[in-house]
């Protein structure tokens, strides 16, 4: 542990911040750049925000003397994903005026709006609160947009996780002042300092906190790649108590042997009522025990690994005052969403319309913006933004169900893909993301269709192979949960990895770094061809490429690492 | 002093006749009127022996008395135009022996016009009818309340204008009616010279010298003046007695605005083939473009006219398609290349232009070009006829953008290609369009033109406001290098104003770089399309105002550089109300007050 080493710069940031206002105001209000004031780059995020700018106009801009193209990422939260069709309309303008008009649906089922300038940054986020959502805390070193899983097919139990999601998220939101004194025209506070935030203190946590109820045998919210995971446990219909996960993470960086990928550990299992209290138990040892010298180690996995799990559970039991029980066994079936039609257990029909990254857009073929605007008008459905970039269209009755089809056939919506397409996730990448390093969501389209090329070559059918691509290692997509992985190591080049498993319970290995994309597709031609060779009754190919033995079961975050810096060694 | 006293009693007879044709001519003539008469006469004689009186006899300009009244010829206008027309003026004067001074009326105190006795006004027409800056006080003065009686004063106006706008020569015709109304007499009729009045009004200055000494028999004076236009301004050479020259080779051809942007202005840098190019901060340079060859082309292709064709222009014989790549002027209209053209046409629109007010003929050449009213008229004409009817291709002028202590070797200009669209077909402007086409490495010549009316103060710790929208922040970009390089320690500031923050703010790297170095101290902007409200430099001034009163009042300078219709004429508005407000001072003070900063020379305009 680092408790005496120095705090981060960011950590210095928080600290002068006055919870979160810095001088965001006032780089508001500067005419004279799109940007604002670079440390308040890093308090934006606690607000919902990202300050990005065009990279693909990057240089073109150097040239012409003008500043980088700044505009803003402006997340969203949307506890549990769950959207109303007024609230959809609600983006669906916001994103059509304020934003690039395109609406994209994340990994965490939130919102994102692309390309809002600074002048609109206000407008959009006070408009996103008249929707009665809001952005706060959509990103930062804070608990991110609390997810949960999208379609139990028992509706009661999805109620009450919802409900429990939905608690979780306002019991851990930030109380600052802040968020309304810049956005909402809101009265400024007299000073009040620590008391502001009773929870998260005066520097917030060291690093981001990610949370999400699951409902088995789905494991749609990936429950093992969470900071803290509630996996229900449920019988007759009803949620008893929760198998607690802890300390899951993607994250990593490339040729850092101290970072890597982790699955979160099994705390044990608690009764339902208990829930809140261990959240909070979980997130303010994480606030007092996080490393807050080294943001590439503060996240709770390291936390946990170096405590000690036992003596992170023991914390946390102190605190919460509750004691684990072993936790319950529970069978799961896949982190993959249910697409298609789908009848619950009330006779209640519900539809998982696939979107191709997560990018709500009106193009030639595919009217996603227009066609969801009108079954929006139209209130056909609830909105329901899934944990893979998906959209369950739910609570459709049984009525209107011909209707609501004849709409998504009318738009180009329900056109049939293949499986890879439906499972695959990507990033957003290029050209807004600061971070990355290759390209991810513009890609893969590109990407899956030469992968189903291979999958028809060697006559693999319509084979559910998980694809996860991101365009740098802070694991948006997930990757290290993938089947098959690509991740950005510089333009045109991608780390491959293999070996992940459709229930999400596995983590991937590194199988070749540094890729160009006919070095990738080479690779995996020769997979492909020994997975139609010699696997067995439905295997899954993650599941065929270790036991082939052509990577080993990666088992903890720390034999990630060892793999990854044998290859980049030999 | 009575005219007895001029004249002798021993007269010959050819004397006798003289006298009684001069009191014929002195009649009823004041004092001040014989005085200036005798300083006229002798200047006459001054011009040596070779001229003799009637009589064959020397006159003797030691009769002479000692106060020489003198032909004083006050100019203004904002290019180099009405200096080129008075310099003119006054060669011809001095070659006729004349007394004649040159003054530009931004240096010349209005109240002095009293003690005038002989004024040749050389004054053009801006904008919607508007005097230029440097007239302005004098205009003020003798439509105002307080105007002086001018019995003393003899005159003559040369206005200069351009009919295609509505308010033609109104500056001119002001004063004309003006000075007579205050009782001044007028020496000759007032000429009104067009853009193109090359030939029109030669001789003009000839026939109002005629007036002033009649019996001379003048040399007709050419004057050639390039054309103007509020798009792209152009005017002669400032200095009539050497052209300074320089051969330029582009080093960059960098477009300034975002790829989004709804306008192309370009950063061009040139190497310079001389070091004799010494310009200063605020001079501007005339470039001399040649037409598009697709516009060439286009004008072939619609006449049906033989490219090859060999016409006359002036003395040489060329062809066609170097005529009207390189000699003659296609992109901008005049009334008399379309007087000519709707006399070989009846189409309805082109004479309707002609016979409306000047405002229909403003919206006729508004996005017009040449081969637009060759097509649509269907002018039927010869491609000779037609070079002889078209105008001569004009230089445009561009305020340079650099400081040669900031890029020793080096001139940079600010381009906004006009990109105007005719029927479907892109209309570009010559010059701008030229200047964008020039790849690196290209050369072309530029010529000096100096604006001595438009430069830094010259202590370097004077404050300095300078409101520039458009590329009208060009000259200030070379005024903060150049204050930079020299290590000046005065403030400055910065008012710009452009479309919007994202696409089209011009040098916005540069600026904010100034501002983090010190070597701009306040920059405000003003972008129009940003907000549903339109915001322009004259609203942030006003907004600013307690801020500017106090530059001010710590004795800032001021300059304004770019449009002159509307921008220049709300910055003045607001500039006064600043003031006024500022100091509490009434309107009209606070006009004066402006009128005397720039009398100090703390008031410069460079707009167009």
């Amino acid at each position: 542990m680092s408790e005496h080493a120095t705090p981060s710069a960011v950590e210095g940031i928080k600290a002068r911040s006055r919870q979160l206002r810095g001088t965001i105001l006032e780089g508001l209000a500067d005419p004279l750049t799109g940007a604002i004031g670079e440390d308040d780059t890093q308090l934006i995020k606690f607000h919902g925000s990202y300050q990005q700018d065009d990279r693909d106009l990057r240089n073109e801009r150097r040239e012409q003397r003008l500043e980088p193209a700044y505009q803003f990422m402006v997340r969203a939260r949307v506890p549990g994903g769950i959207c109303t069709p007024a609230q959809w309309l609600a983006f669906d303008e916001i994103a059509r005026t304020y934003a690039n008009g395109t609406l994209r649906l994340t990994t965490r089922q939130a919102f994102q709006l692309h390309g809002v300038l600074k002048r609109n940054l206000k407008p959009t986020i006070a408009a996103i609160n008249r929707s009665l959502l809001d952005t706060l805390a959509a990103c930062g070193d804070v608990n991110r947009n609390a997810m949960c899983a999208v379609l139990p097919f028992e509706r009661n139990v999805h109620a009450q996780a919802i409900d429990l999601t939905r608690r979780l998220s306002a019991h851990l939101l930030p109380r600052t002042g802040a968020y309304h004194e810049i956005w909402l025209d809101g009265a400024k506070l007299v000073d009040t300092q620590q008391d502001e935030e009773p929870i998260y203190g005066r520097v917030y946590l060291p690093r981001k906190f990610k949370l999400a109820v699951a409902v088995p045998p789905d494991n749609d919210v990936d429950a093992w790649s969470q900071d803290l995971a509630f996996v229900a446990v449920a019988a007759y219909g009803h949620i008893a108590g929760y198998n607690v996960l802890a300390g899951g993470g993607m994250g990593m960086t490339h040729g850092d042997p101290a970072t890597w990928p982790r699955l979160a550990d099994t705390l044990g299992y608690i009764p339902a009522e208990a829930a809140i209290a261990v959240a909070e138990a979980v997130l303010t040892t994480q606030r007092d025990r996080g490393d807050r010298s080294n943001r590439k180690h503060a996240r709770l996995k390291y936390t946990i690994e170096d405590m000690g799990l036992d003596a992170f559970r023991a914390e946390v039991e102190r605190r919460a005052k509750i004691a684990f029980a072993p936790a319950r066994e529970v069978a799961i079936r896949d982190n993959a969403d249910p697409l298609g039609w789908r009848t619950d257990d009330a006779g209640v029909h519900h539809y998982g319309l696939y979107v191709p990254s997560g990018r709500v857009v009106d193009a030639p073929e595919w009217r996603a913006l227009s066609g969801l605007r009108e079954i929006a008008r139209r209130e056909l459905a609830e909105f329901r933004l899934t944990a893979n970039q998906n959209l369950m269209l739910a609570e459709v009755a049984a009525a209107r169900r011909e209707e609501l089809a004849a709409l998504l056939a009318e738009y180009g919506l329900s056109a049939p893909v293949s499986r890879v397409r439906q499972l695959a996730l990507a990033c957003v990448g290029l050209p807004t993301c600061g971070l990355a390093m290759a390209e991810s969501e513009r890609y893969a389209p590109h990407f899956l269709a030469a992968v189903e090329a291979l999958i028809a070559k060697h006559a693999l059918g319509d084979a559910p192979i998980g694809i996860r691509i991101t365009g740098c290692p802070n694991g948006c997509a997930r990757p290290y949960l993938g089947e098959i992985a690509l991740v950005g190591k510089a333009p045109g080049r991608y780390n491959l990895y293999v070996g992940g498993a459709p229930d999400g319970r596995q983590l991937t290995a590194p199988l070749r770094d540094n890729l160009t994309e006919a070095e990738i597709l080479e690779a995996l031609d020769a997979l492909f061809a020994r997975y139609a060779a010699e696997r067995s009754d439905g295997e899954a190919f993650g599941a065929f490429v270790r036991r082939a033995g052509i990577v080993p079961a990666i088992a903890s975050g720390r034999e990630f690492a060892a793999a990854a810096a044998r290859l980049s060694a030999g | 002093m009575s005219t007895a006293v001029l004249l002798d009693t021993a007269l010959t007879a050819p004397r006798r006749d003289l006298r009684s044709r001069l009191e014929q001519a002195l009649d009823g003539c004041s004092e001040e009127d014989l005085i200036w008469a005798s300083g006229f006469l002798a200047g006459l004689s001054a011009r040596g022996q070779r001229r003799q009186t009637e009589a064959g006899a020397p006159a003797r300009a030691a009769e002479a008395p000692r106060t020489v009244p003198t032909l004083t010829i006050l100019y203004a206008s904002q290019t180099g135009n009405g200096k080129g027309v008075a310099q003119r003026a006054l060669d011809a004067a001095t070659a006729q022996g004349i007394a004649a001074r040159l003054v530009n009326l931004a240096d010349f105190n209005p109240r002095q016009v009293k003690q005038e006795r002989a004024v040749l006004l050389v004054v053009s027409t801006h904008g919607d009818g508007d005097p230029p800056d440097d007239a302005l006080a004098l205009h003020r003065l003798l439509h105002g309340a307080q105007a002086p009686r001018l019995e003393r004063l003899s005159f003559a106006v040369i206005a200069l204008g351009d009919s295609s706008y509505p308010h033609f020569c109104k500056t001119g015709r002001d004063f004309d009616a003006r000075l007579e109304a205050l009782g001044a007499k007028r020496l000759a009729p007032r000429v009104d010279c067009d853009l193109d009045f090359h030939t029109a009004a030669d001789g003009a200055v000839a026939q109002l010298l005629a007036a002033v000494a009649p019996g001379e028999a003048a040399a007709p004076a050419r004057i050639t003046l390039v054309e103007r236009t509020p798009r792209e301004a152009a005017s002669e050479a400032a200095d009539p007695v050497r052209e300074i020259l320089a051969t330029a080779s582009v080093l960059t051809n960098q477009r300034l605005s975002g790829r989004h942007s709804t306008k192309d202005v370009r950063h061009l840098e040139f190497g310079l083939d001389t070091g004799e190019f010494a310009y200063e901060p605020g001079d501007s340079v005339l470039v001399t473009a040649t037409n598009a060859p697709a516009l060439v082309d286009e004008l072939l292709a619609t006449t049906g006219w033989s490219a090859t064709e060999t016409v006359r222009l002036g003395e040489t014989s060329l062809t066609l398609r170097e005529a009207l790549g390189s000699r003659l002027e296609l992109t901008l209209l005049a009334r008399p290349t379309l007087a000519a053209l709707a006399a070989r046409s009846d189409h309805g629109p082109l004479h309707d232009a002609l016979a409306g007010d000047g405002e229909a003929l403003q919206s006729y050449v508004r996005e017009r070009q040449l081969v637009d009213v060759l097509r649509e008229s269907g002018a039927r004409l010869t491609a000779q006829e037609f070079v002889a009817l078209a105008r001569p291709l004009g230089q445009r002028a561009y305020s340079i953008a650099s400081s040669r202590l900031a890029a020793p070797g080096e001139l940079h200009l600010t381009v906004a290609v006009v990109d105007g669209r005719y029927d479907g077909r892109p209309r570009p402007g010559c010059a701008s369009g030229f200047l964008a086409a020039r790849a690196v490495g290209e050369e072309l010549q530029l010529k000096l033109e100096r604006n001595p009316a438009f430069r830094l103060p010259r202590e370097d710790d004077a404050p300095i406001v300078m409101i520039g929208p458009g590329t009208g922040v060009a000259p200030f970009r070379a005024f903060i290098e150049e204050r930079t390089a020299r290590g000046a320690r005065g403030r400055s500031w910065l008012f710009f104003g452009e479309r919007t923050q994202r696409e089209d703010f011009l040098y916005q790297l540069e600026w904010q770089r100034h501002l983090r170095q010190g070597s701009l101290t306040r920059l405000d902007v003003a972008f129009s399309r940003d907000t549903a409200h339109k915001h322009y430099v004259q609203d942030r001034l006003r907004e600013r105002a307690q801020d500017v009163y106090a530059w001010l009042e710590e004795g800032a300078y001021i300059y304004v550089c770019g449009d002159a219709q509307r921008m220049a004429k709300d910055v003045h508005q607001a500039l006064i109300d600043l003031i006024a407000r500022s100091s509490g001072r009434e309107a009209a003070a606070a006009e004066d007050h402006l009128f005397e900063l720039k009398r100090q020379g703390r008031y410069q305009r460079d707009v167009y």
